[in-house]
């Protein structure tokens, strides 16, 4: 393959056709001739900007984690839960696998995630990083299917109209974290530009970086 | 699209499925690790039509208690009324929230059915290396690896319904037996997703080697 300067090749992941990326303008983004896959983003400060997010966004876990989400008063009673109150209820009524599997998607999943991309984010801000960096990246992605919190507002929109009609529910605290919770998320994942990071990360096999040509590696 | 168009596979590369790195392997039957990120380095995602089978089957045998079984019983001092995902709909839609009905019936019965019938549909035209309409199947695929999670809505309004309305012995609502089905729905659609390689779509273009690796 001939390289020309900063023209690098790929291999689109939808259908592994091979496409030469020209050097791309801020915010300009290709896509597959064949499938319409994107191949390549050019995100305008793709680092600094999604840290910021990632702190915030952590600030937003953390409120929508320890503050009511609402409270419910009916019959002269009060009643009130968190996230995790909603899981360890499920768990106190015997369903102790809908429990972690609520905990996990709701809490655990977009904790982890946040966490690893703060410390990745952190860890690439000098090149080279080290290659612990992209094990981060990978845990963080594997995480993101599986953070749910947009499905479980949703979710208790569609509980507390259930309810309404039994008795009287206010909104709490957490209720708006988890909704600035979801903006960032999202925020996150628009400015958030992985091939910025294997860019920087160190070779597990670093002769392999000097053999092969511009973006391209070869194993022995 | 020209019959030559060259893939990676084509061109004895392998696009690294973690970090996308194109590697030359020098051994086409043991391609080995990647050198960026160490990861193992497969032509295609390993096993994908036979996984990606398996979890659709299992999750359309959970499909039918998820769908029969109630999701949730509200107990008060005179009755006791089980609920199922349609009933939920129904309850939803009489007490004149027909758009919430509307995004729970989508959520909870058509997105899961609609997956299962796109992801078959898919296998199948992997099977017959079938490629008209490629194009269409990739963004198929892509949707339905986008709105699975969406499923998992019906999880969360039973959760807190549960964990808000316990006040008893007035009133309570306690968890059914349909909501682990449920969950299994969804998750297995999930993982049969994340299992399909949507370039075996593509691999009939070329009648290569690779097709079920």
């Amino acid at each position: 393959m001939t390289q020309v300067a900063g023209v690098e090749t790929v291999a689109c992941p939808a259908c592994d056709l091979l496409q030469e990326v020209p050097p791309l303008a801020p915010g300009a983004k290709v896509r597959c001739v064949r499938c319409s896959e994107t191949l390549a983003e050019a995100l305008p400060d793709p680092l600094d900007r999604t840290l910021a997010l990632t702190l915030a966004a952590l600030v937003a876990l953390i409120v929508a984690n320890t503050m009511p989400l609402m409270g419910l008063e009916a019959v002269g009673r009060t009643a009130s839960t968190t996230i995790i109150g909603g899981a360890q209820e499920m768990w106190l009524q015997g369903r102790e696998l809908t429990a972690v599997v609520v905990a996990f998607c709701a809490v655990v999943s977009p904790s982890v995630y946040l966490l690893c991309m703060l410390f990745l984010l952190l860890a690439v801000r000098r090149a080279p990083a080290p290659h612990w960096t992209g094990q981060l990246l990978r845990w963080a992605e594997s995480m993101q299917p599986w953070s749910m919190n947009e499905v479980m507002l949703l979710g208790i929109l569609v509980a507390l109209t259930r309810i309404a009609t039994l008795a009287r529910v206010i909104p709490g605290i957490g209720m708006y974290a988890v909704g600035a919770l979801i903006v960032l998320l999202a925020a996150i994942s628009v400015s958030f530009d992985r091939t910025e990071i294997w860019r920087r990360v160190e070779w597990v096999d670093e002769r392999a970086r000097r053999r092969g040509t511009s973006g391209t590696g070869v194993t022995q | 699209m020209s019959e030559a168009a060259l893939t990676a596979a084509h061109a004895g590369l392998i696009s690294c499925q973690i970090c996308r790195l194109l590697v030359r392997p020098a051994r086409a039957d043991q391609p080995g690790h990647c050198p960026r990120c160490g990861a193992n380095l497969t032509w295609r995602r390993p096993n994908s039509v036979q996984r990606t089978w398996a979890f659709v089957i299992a999750a359309a045998i959970c499909y039918i208690p998820a769908n029969l079984l109630p999701v949730m019983t509200t107990n008060t001092l005179v009755s006791s009324e089980p609920d199922t995902i349609i009933s939920g709909v129904i309850y939803l839609y009489n007490t004149g929230s027909w758009p919430l009905a509307l995004i729970v019936l989508i959520a909870s019965v058509m997105i899961p059915l609609g997956k299962l019938v796109a992801l078959v549909y898919l296998l199948i035209a992997v099977r017959r290396r079938s490629v008209a309409n490629n194009r269409e199947r990739t963004h198929l695929y892509r949707i339905i690896d986008l709105i699975g999670r969406w499923s998992m809505l019906d999880v969360f309004v039973d959760t807190f319904v549960v964990a808000l309305v316990q006040l008893q012995p007035l009133m309570s609502v306690e968890p059914g037996p349909g909501v682990p089905f449920f969950m299994a729905v969804v998750i297995l659609t999930m993982l049969a997703a994340q299992s399909f390689d949507p370039r075996l779509l593509w691999d009939s273009h070329h009648q290569q080697r690779f097709a079920h690796g």
